[in-house]
């Protein structure tokens, strides 16, 4: 018998189910987390208190409805529960699994209790909904007869796809992987990410009219000039260069044995979907390894180096470990700067913090053999937000190493490519820069040509690049036919008609 | 002093003023005429003087006046040196005229009445000068006085006197339409106070005891009469009206018709129809009948006139325009009840407090109204001497022994003196007589054709188009399904909410908003009383006639072929039923509401034409009943709004006068939630069938969306939920009938232009403008699109809507993820910069398009340094915490606010639960957890002698914002033991505050109120919390004279805690029109110095306080906000006890999580006073007096861009009054409370042994009606000389005793403690032993009384209302209302009238007599005694939530001991006899046990017997 919804909160603790014992996933590459029972997990969805401000869902890019779709799955009805979360996310079957939820912390429950499993309930709906067949093609009433080129298959490039196809456009992707997706493809191993989860989602994509030409790189496999026959272009590259030493004055960066993560981590996904791996094949297997970076993608290669056998394996963050809780100035529901443990790191290695590489060691051959560091001491934060770094002395180590993987982030999109080919001005952001555009209409500096995802803001998280991709969409949707009828993160539908249609 | 006239161009608005009173008659019996009945009407006048007040001239008064026979002999001596000479009495008429100052206009005017008169056949005899005396009025009363003469007309001789008052009826009005459609000058001080064969009226704008000074006619010896009807106003404005004074021709009235403006518009319609063979081709002159300009009794006395002259006598016209409420009466017989459903077919009744007071100089009575709201006493004596008056002891000279028979007027009864035949006629004969003139019953049988309920549901209309989609047309969201629908059809109830409405008004919204959302329902708040439609449903009624009315002057059996609905909603069945009508006098017609898409805006605007046409002509083909169907939308279609489509055919047909030829239904999809259907039938729909949302509750049972308890429940349960929220709506205002609620167009808009709000809502309050026609149908349009878009780019699914809570996607909320946190950050980490990012996210008028201060900027000042500015420590004493109750909110949040606001100087506020006396001192650390501020609600839970005291400023609480005119309710289940203490209640016992407060059904029980809080604590102020809503400016001018020292205007969106969803969406109005309404009325009548004026709703930031400031508030109260300081996330369930942050709820372990500090609280408070500094800084203010009332130095500035703000208009709003001389805008004076004059002066005096050592005394003082609030002050004064209460002890009893001799004026014994008994020989008035506080009241008859003690009234109505504890003895009846809200009081009365023991919840009532209706109604706890001799008694019990029971052996032990006391004080004969056949007698007896009471008690012994078995 479950208890009067308000009071879920009351009554059950936050539950998650048993992932999968390390030593028994590092066996493979498949998804390992479980789920509970049905009932069980419906009791996680009465946790949700149906707030009168839900500041998970404006803790959330997308503005997932989150009390919305908890409180449909109270109610067992999940086939409405996905036709919620399809309302705002393309994709919930990705997000429910790679993303960090920053609804979470931002869940009114989390003042002062474990929030609620937000993010697991999404996955579940998801999953539930393709189980069941709830999701299907979705072909718009009536073509347009316009026609849109989005360049880039990741999350945001899919999203504005899949929103500007249903608009009734004629949608064409140029992909210059072997498959769709982007760094849901080939950047999150499969064991984050069952690559067949993207798969079945580009299927529909395709169902429902849109078309993905890959092994295509615009400018490379595709003449940039292609582009002018569309009635509108979507540039969704993504930020891929990754951030490496170079610049950096560290000795010994340029040693064979030091690799970016995504020079890594794609090959591995290729085996396991039994596609062959051209370029020269980086394997962990009894190797000790360091991984450069504590984010998210380091702890992608610590897993696969995991996976893959290696002898030893650090993990090294530039910046200081983070507190345990909440420190004062960072209050709810702001996300919460603490202390994470990704699944990978559960599985193994040793992590640093505070360490910076100060030189590689050459083992005689042009091969890396040991990285040498030294702690860092970090200051209190200035007027602008940064800290100042002071090396510790008498820190310094040397640290043994076969292969190390950078995952230092990504600064910029790719842009000695078919980018300034079209001569589209650039911007600095937070990371490096990216493709100029604002957020409302996502117009670059050429006519017709719009931008969104991390070629535009940066690197960042798949809710964001989905986020953009729908709200791209929505804007060149409105740039196409001075209406749209797409929803967007705050648009009530009615918008804008009232801005621009009011009938007269 | 110059003459001052109102500005129009501010907010002040005549039709909103209000007036109350005293009244009251004498007659001999016989009608023998004698000087000193004149005498003694005047004296009752004096007598009644503290019932009225005076504004800003002492010597001015409100007006009062007095109806007289002719007095034939005086003026047959009077006018013989005129020139004239009178014929014999009866042959001659009298008119009382007013005329204009100016000679030319007089004489025009005086032409005109002439010509009238022969045009009349009548002779013009002459005209008199009446002699007055102008020293003996006021200063302002000067100014305007009318020159004053009578005219005599001779009576034709063919004529009898009734034909010939009805010629003096035809020519005074027609004289007076044509002098009013004439060019005269000065023709509005031109008015006729009488003009009649046998009455004349004297009246005008002074005090009582002027009135003999100023018309000497009057103090002449020679003028006799054998009857005196008498008036004494109290009006909630000042400004100077002569006419406005009472009585008019027929009656006097003390109370307000709340229906008026329905009234106003039917009688209009009708009055084409009219036809009188007595008054035959006149009626052309005499229409129009009403004088709309005029005030409500004024119009009431027009159309009773009209009955009157139109040949039904006055008791008959009475009857049908005040009815008995009979639908569901018990007893009544049934030729009674039909004659009443007859009359209802034919007049709806005039609805609202009333207590009146009538003659037409042959028969004199008085009727009360259905609540029996307005006190009504009467004494009968033994020279045959009939006195009434709105108190007993009026005529202070008159003694017992010399009375015969103590009455008084019961609710819904009239009492009458025939004067020609020399006796009294009583209701029972009198009502009898008439339902007999016609077989009433068979009329109705034959032609009425009654609507069935049981028809079984009809075959769904399929439509063409989708559900889905016609939903969306009619902008149905999701929330509407979640929030509205679904709960009204599983658990038939209006759905909860909380915490306010901080969303965006309509106009100011962005998104398409359906028109209902443009109104806003009004309430009742001072002036008159919301009604408690649940426990008081004996006075509610939904049922209406539909259908063409017959001729309202004569009586026809075919005038009943109307259509009798039991409510105005219709199921589908019932609508197909009308719809097949087919049989004489009964003619549907169907008229389509719909329009065509493709040809924009402009074409909803020339359907809106069509319609009205197509309805007039359906009308003259002979359809009786119309029906406006927006069925069939589809992609081509859109709906004309059927809120839109019903006022504008409404009102078109009441131009054409036909409205009255049809019944109005509406069919529609829009109407799905309570507000809709009372819009709906406010503006003009007598039923409504709510077709969209039943197929759609269909739909969401076949989605289990809604789950039916029953099978086939749904429908029904949304209905009865629907009709429940009707009756509610209605009984804010004060409304007890559906009949009269029709067309009585309750509401404010908020955001309509002139043009449309004329066209479709004729007569309601649109004071900003706005959108149009135009504008509206482009919101249709975008909705049309929404559903059928262009290109379909996604799955079809209804907006979420975000109405009453914040959604992404949804409506703008103020309050929203981002102030929220940012205010908590702010506060909690003292972070200035957070702060000012928080200011800025609410002050920026672009995203704070939510309320009108956000269109709202500062004109450029000459700006001051910011030291210069007096600082911030200073303006945070003027801030204020909001009232939530111990109860509504954790102690711990409770005290948290406590703290904050003593440590800065501000005050916070008890809320209605009282407060535990452990508060009272401070802490260790020095913080003190009492709050200032003691509020003093309907509920009046803990308000004590004790509490009173301990306070710095006593509120009054007359509505509060999210649910004005509306009680609470606290579910046993949250009543804890602490709180349970604190409300000196049973723990696990239901607590209901009532709608109204008992004591307070007019304005000048308001003042008596306040006198009494006053003498309660002379130290503290009394505020009256008002919330906004037009006219709640004259209100405040009202509460101002009333003596409070402040007042509160409330704005609509504040609010914590429970409260239906209409209510916090549609009720109430914002702080900004009620706020700059009340400034400019109080400084326009010279009322502003004297009150200080405080304002709260959703004030935020600095910018809030500093417009507020400008608009005219000397203080600021802060509710949510500090809330959300100490955690509160707006969660929005305060209602369910399930609040996760430990604010709004009792839980002990959601306690736990409350994190709030006090700093925090302080630092947000000196966050907003200095970002208020710099604002004043900028302005150029150095002090808030500089500021206060500056509206002219804020200008109106929409966003051009907005398509509906920009159409608004400020001027209103910021319109800048002027101060009188020598007086300022702010508060700068002081009250005169007028205490110095009470008798607990003398008490004290008397007292001293016992405030200086607790020594007993006896005392004995003589006391009159006019000794209000006796004892008070002196037990207020024991209670801080010796720190006595609950926790510190008392007095023994009968420290002090008190022999009082004569009759107790209002409130004898308010607030009296133990220790202190008050012991009075005669009678006492209203309110005895008002929040009794453990003390004593015997109250016995004279032994010179003749009449039988145990039948005649001896108190007053709501006699130990709030009594928390203490005794009291009543030997003879009380009135209505007897121990209503009584927690702890024992007492023993010998009879009561209506409502005894309702909301009872604590002590014993034992009753030896007879109890009126509805007795023990919403009583959840104590026992009440009942010797119920004819065993009758059950039928006149509620059985709501009591169960009647025998006694058992504990009983009857404690009511034996209560009748013995009872004995040993009053010697009461009727206890005496009890007690000499005891074991006989007491099987007579029942116990009225409330069934939440005995089951606590039941729990509480088992835990006992639990514990004494352990132990």
């Amino acid at each position: 018998m479950l208890p009067d919804k308000e009071k879920g909160f009351m009554v059950y603790d936050r539950e998650i189910a048993q992932d999968e014992a390390p030593e028994e996933r590092l066996k493979h590459y498949k998804e390992f987390s479980n789920s509970l029972p049905p009932e069980r997990i419906t009791e996680q969805a009465y946790r949700c208190m149906n707030c009168g401000i839900p500041f998970c869902h404006s803790g959330c890019p997308l503005g997932n409805q989150i009390p919305d779709f908890n409180e449909l799955m109270k109610e067992d009805d999940w086939e409405e529960a996905l036709r919620v979360l399809h309302s705002t996310n393309n994709f919930p079957e990705f997000t429910g699994r790679v993303c960090p939820a920053p609804c979470e912390t931002a869940c009114v429950l989390g003042i002062n209790e474990p929030a609620v499993t937000i993010e697991i309930n999404e996955r579940e709906i998801a999953d539930r909904g393709w189980r069941e067949g709830w999701v299907t093609p979705q072909t718009p009433a009536e073509r347009t007869g316009k026609t849109v080129a989005i360049i880039g298959s990741g999350p945001a490039g899919l999203a504005a796809a899949q929103q500007l196809n249903r608009a009734g456009h004629s949608v064409v992707v140029y992909e210059r992987s072997d498959e769709p997706g982007g760094l849901l493809m080939y950047g999150i191993p499969n064991f984050k990410l069952d690559k067949e989860i993207v798969l079945r989602r580009v299927e529909q994509l395709k169902a429902e009219g849109v078309e993905f030409i890959c092994n295509a790189e615009v400018g490379v496999d595709v003449p940039t000039s292609k582009l002018d026959q569309y009635d509108a272009v979507l540039i969704a590259i993504g930020s891929t260069k990754s951030r490496t030493f170079e610049g950096m004055n560290v000795p010994g960066s340029d040693l064979k044995g030091i690799y970016p993560a995504m020079d890594f981590l794609p090959q591995q996904t290729r085996r396991v979907m039994g596609k062959t791996v051209k370029e020269e094949e980086l394997l962990a297997t009894d190797k000790h390894v360091i991984v450069i970076g504590g984010g998210d993608t380091g702890s992608d290669c610590v897993g696969t180096s995991l996976r893959q056998g290696c002898k030893s394996l650090v993990n090294l963050e530039l910046m200081p470990k983070p507190p345990v809780d909440r420190i004062a100035n960072n209050p709810w529901p702001q996300w919460s700067f603490v202390f994470r443990t990704s699944s990978s790191h559960k599985e193994g290695g040793e992590r640093k913090y505070s360490i910076l590489t100060k030189s590689f060691e050459d083992d005689g051959n042009g091969n890396v053999c040991a990285l040498h560091t030294v702690e860092l001491e970090w200051g209190e934060p200035d007027e602008t937000g940064r800290r100042q770094m002071q090396e510790v002395p008498g820190t310094e180590k040397r640290l043994p190493a076969d292969l190390v993987l950078l995952a230092m982030g990504f600064t910029q999109p790719e842009t000695d490519t078919f980018v300034s080919e079209l001569d589209l001005e650039l911007e600095r952001n937070r990371f490096g820069q990216g493709i100029a555009a604002n957020t409302k209409d996502f117009k670059t500096s050429r006519e017709n040509y719009f931008v969104a995802g991390d070629a535009r803001r940066g690197q960042s998280l798949v809710v964001w690049a989905i986020h953009e991709g729908r709200e791209a969409a929505r804007a060149v949707d409105l740039y196409l036919t001075g209406e749209s009828t797409l929803q967007a993160r705050d648009s009530h539908g009615y918008d804008s008609l009232a801005r621009e249609g009011l009938p007269a | 002093m110059s003459n001052r006239t109102i500005s129009r161009s501010g907010l002040y608005e005549p039709y909103y003023e209000h007036d109350a009173c005293g009244i009251g008659f004498i007659c001999n019996i016989d009608g023998n005429r004698s000087h000193e009945v004149i005498a003694n009407g005047l004296q009752i006048l004096v007598n009644l003087t503290h019932r009225g007040a005076c504004g800003c001239d002492p010597e001015t008064g409100d007006g009062c006046g007095i109806m007289l026979h002719i007095p034939h002999e005086f003026l047959k001596a009077e006018v013989a040196d005129h020139g004239f000479e009178l014929p014999d009495v009866g042959e001659y008429g009298v008119g009382m005229v007013f005329l204009p100052q100016d000679r030319e206009s007089r004489e025009s005017c005086m032409q005109i009445l002439n010509k009238a008169i022969l045009e009349e056949d009548q002779e013009l005899l002459g005209w008199r000068d009446v002699p007055r005396n102008s020293d003996a009025i006021g200063w302002l009363a000067r100014e305007n006085e009318p020159v004053i003469r009578q005219v005599f007309i001779r009576r034709d001789e063919g004529l009898d006197v009734d034909e010939f008052e009805r010629k003096l009826y035809v020519i005074r009005k027609s004289a007076t339409h044509m002098i009013g459609n004439s060019v005269i000058s000065g023709k509005s001080e031109y008015y006729v106070p009488s003009m009649s064969a046998r009455t004349i009226v004297y009246k005008g704008l002074m005090l009582p005891d002027a009135m003999d000074k100023y018309y000497l006619d009057l103090a002449d010896e020679r003028a006799t009469s054998g009857m005196a009807l008498v008036h004494q106003r109290y009006s909630t404005n000042t400004l100077p009206a002569w006419p406005l004074a009472q009585p008019f021709r027929f009656l006097a009235h003390n109370g307000e018709i709340n229906t008026l403006r329905g009234n106003l518009n039917m009688m209009d319609s009708r009055e084409q129809h009219f036809d009188s063979d007595l008054i035959g081709n006149e009626l052309n002159k005499i229409r129009p009948i009403l004088s709309p300009g005029a005030s409500d009794s004024a119009n009431f006395d027009n159309a009773f006139e009209l009955l009157v002259r139109g040949g039904r006598d006055v008791d008959h016209a009475m009857a049908m325009m005040v009815p008995e409420p009979w639908s569901g009466h018990e007893s009544m017989p049934d030729d009674k009840k039909a004659f009443y459903e007859y009359h209802a077919c034919k007049m709806e009744p005039w609805d609202g407090p009333a207590s009146m007071a009538f003659s037409d100089g042959v028969r004199i009575g008085a009727v009360l109204d259905r609540n029996g709201l307005r006190p009504s006493r009467y004494w009968v004596t033994t020279d045959n001497q009939v006195i009434m008056a709105s108190e007993a002891g009026v005529l202070h000279h008159i003694t017992n022994d010399k009375v015969v028979k103590k009455g008084r007027l019961e609710p819904g009864r009239m009492f009458l003196v025939d004067m020609a035949e020399g006796r009294i006629v009583d209701d029972v004969e009198l009502k009898s007589k008439f339902a007999a003139r016609n077989p009433y019953r068979e009329w109705l049988d034959t032609y009425r054709v009654e609507m069935p309920t049981d028809l079984q549901d009809v075959d769904p209309v399929v439509e063409d188009t989708a559900l889905l989609e016609r939903q969306q047309v009619f902008g149905y969201t999701r929330e509407d399904l979640e929030m509205i629908l679904a709960p009204m059809a599983e658990d038939g109830k209006e759905p909860t909410g909380s915490m306010g409405n901080d969303a965006a008004l309509a106009v100011l919204s962005p998104r398409p908003q359906l028109l209902f959302n443009y109104f806003k329902q009004l309430f009742a708040q001072v002036t008159n009383p919301p009604i408690d439609p649940i426990r008081e449903d004996i006075v509610m009624s939904l049922e209406t006639d539909i259908g063409r009315e017959g001729n309202l002057l004569g009586e026809s059996p075919e005038d009943c072929k109307q259509l009798h609905l039991k409510s105005p909603l219709l199921t589908n069945a019932q609508l197909t039923f009308i719809k097949k009508l087919d049989r004489d006098g009964f003619r549907p017609a169907v008229v389509s509401t719909l329009f065509e898409v493709a040809k924009g805006p402009a074409e909803m605007d020339h359907a809106l034409h069509v319609i009205c046409k197509d309805a007039l002509k359906a009308l003259e083909d002979g359809a009786t009943m119309i029906i406006l169907s927006d069925r069939g939308v589809s992609k081509t279609h859109a709906a004309i709004p059927s809120l839109l489509a019903t006022g504008a055919v409404h009102q078109y047909l009441v131009h054409k006068h036909k409205r009255s030829e049809c019944g109005l239904i509406v069919e529609t999809g829009e109407a799905r939630e309570v507000m809709h259907f009372a819009l709906l039938t406010g503006y003009g729909a007598g039923a409504v069938n709510p077709y969209l949302a039943l197929e759609t509750l269909d739909d969401l049972k076949h989605r289990e969306m809604v789950v039916e308890k029953k099978p086939g429940t749904a429908h029904k349960n949304y209905i009865e939920a629907a009709e429940k929220g009707l009756l509610k709506v209605m009984s804010k205002i004060g409304i007890s009938t559906q009949q009269s609620y029709r067309c009585a167009q309750i509401f404010e808009a908020v955001g309509l232009n002139t043009a449309l709000v004329e066209r479709c809502f004729s007569g309601t309050a649109s004071r900003i403008e706005g959108i149009g026609v135009k504008e509206v149908a482009q919101e249709v349009l975008l909705r049309h699109a929404m559903a059928y878009p262009e290109k379909p780019a996604r799955r079809p699914e209804l907006d979420v809507g975000g109405a009453y809570r914040w959604r992404r996607r949804g409506e703008f909320h103020q309050w929203n993820p981002e102030t929220v946190a940012k205010l908590q950050h702010a506060t909690s980490l003292n972070n200035q910069q957070t702060y000012d990012e928080f200011a800025e996210e609410v002050n920026n008028r672009s995203r704070t398009l939510a309320a009108l201060r956000g269109l709202m900027e500062f004109k450029e000042g000459d700006a001051i340094p910011l030291e210069q500015v007096e600082p911030a420590s200073e303006i945070v004493k003027r801030f204020c915490t909001g009232a939530m109750s111990y109860g509504s909110i954790s102690g711990e949040s409770h005290e948290n606010l406590a703290i904050a606001m003593n440590r800065i100087g501000g005050r916070s506020n008890t809320g209605e639960g009282g407060e535990d006396p452990r508060r009272f001192e401070k802490d260790e650390n020095g913080d003190l957890r009492r709050s200032a501020i003691k509020q003093v609600a309907s509920g009046r839970f803990g308000v004590t002698n004790e509490y009173l005291v301990n306070s710095d400023e006593i509120q009054i609480k007359m509505a509060q914002g999210a649910k004005p005119g509306e009680g609470g309710q606290l579910p046993g289940h949250k009543v804890f033991d602490n709180i349970a203490k604190v409300r000196y209640s049973t723990p696990g016992v239901e607590l209901i505050s009532p709608p109204p407060h008992h004591d307070i059904y007019s304005i000048e029980d308001l003042a008596q109120l306040i006198h009494d809080l006053k003498n309660a604590n002379v130290h503290g102020n009394v505020s009256v919390k008002l919330v906004s809503e037009v006219g709640v400016g004259t209100i405040a001018a009202g509460v101002s004279k009333g003596k409070a020292d402040l007042v509160l205007i409330s704005g609509h969106d504040g609010g914590t805690g429970a409260s239906p969803q209409t209510s916090i969406k549609y009720a109430g109005l914002p702080w900004e029109l009620g706020l700059s309404e009340t400034h400019q009325v109080l400084v326009e009548n010279d009322l502003r110095d004297r009150i200080r004026v405080q304002v709260d709703g959703q004030m935020k930031t600095g910018r809030d306080v500093a417009i507020g400031a400008l608009l005219g508030a000397d203080e600021f109260g802060f509710a949510t906000a500090p809330l959300i300081v100490s955690g509160c996330i707006m969660m929005r369930k305060c209602h369910l006890n399930t609040c996760p942050v430990g604010i709004a709820t009792q839980d002990p372990e959601l306690r736990k999580k409350f994190k709030g500090k006090p700093e925090h609280v302080v630092n947000y408070f000196f966050f907003v006073a200095e970002e208020c500094r710099k604002i004043m800084a900028q302005l150029g203010f150095r002090t808030m007096e500089e500021m206060i009332g500056r509206a002219d130095m804020l200008k109106f500035s929409p966003l051009p861009e907005h398509w509906k703000a920009r159409h608004l208009d400020f001027s209103r709003v910021l319109h800048v009054s002027k101060a009188w001389e020598n007086s300022t805008l702010y508060h700068s004076k002081t009250q005169d409370h007028g205490l110095e004059g009470a008798l607990d002066h003398t008490l004290i005096k008397e007292a001293a042994a016992t405030l200086e050592n607790k020594d007993s005394v006896r005392i004995a003082v003589d006391i009159k009606n006019v000794n209000r609030t006796v004892g008070t002050m002196l037990s207020s004064e024991l209670t801080r000389r010796h720190g006595l209460g609950m926790y510190s002890g008392a007095l023994p009893e009968d420290t002090i005793w008190i022999d009082c001799k004569g009759v107790g004026g209002n409130s004898f014994g308010a607030f009296v403690i133990q220790g202190v008994t008050l012991n009075i020989i005669g009678e006492s008035n209203d309110y005895v032993g008002k929040g009794l506080s453990g003390g004593k009241i015997i109250v016995s008859p004279p032994e010179e009384f003749v009449g039988d003690a145990a039948d005649n009234i001896i108190i007053g109505n709501v006699a130990l209302y709030g009594a928390t504890s203490g005794k009291a003895f009543i030997r003879g009846v009380a009135g209505e209302r007897f121990a209503v809200r009584n927690s702890g009081a024992w007492t023993v009365v010998e009879g009561v009238g209506d409502h005894g023991c309702e909301y009872m919840t604590g002590g014993r009532v034992a009753v030896l007599g007879e109890t009126g209706r509805n007795f023990a109604a919403g009583m959840s706890g104590g026992i009440a005694y009942i010797y119920d001799k004819g065993g009758t008694f059950s039928v006149r019990c509620n059985m709501g939530s009591v169960d009647l029971k025998a006694l058992h052996e504990e009983s009857v032990i404690e009511l034996r001991s209560m009748l013995e006391e009872h004995v040993k004080y009053t010697d009461s004969s009727v206890a005496k006899k009890i007690l000499e056949n005891w074991d006989e007698e007491v099987q007579r007896f029942v116990r009225v046990m409330p069934r939440d009471y005995a089951r606590v008690l039941k729990q509480q012994q088992q835990e006992q017997s639990e514990v004494t078995h352990a132990s």
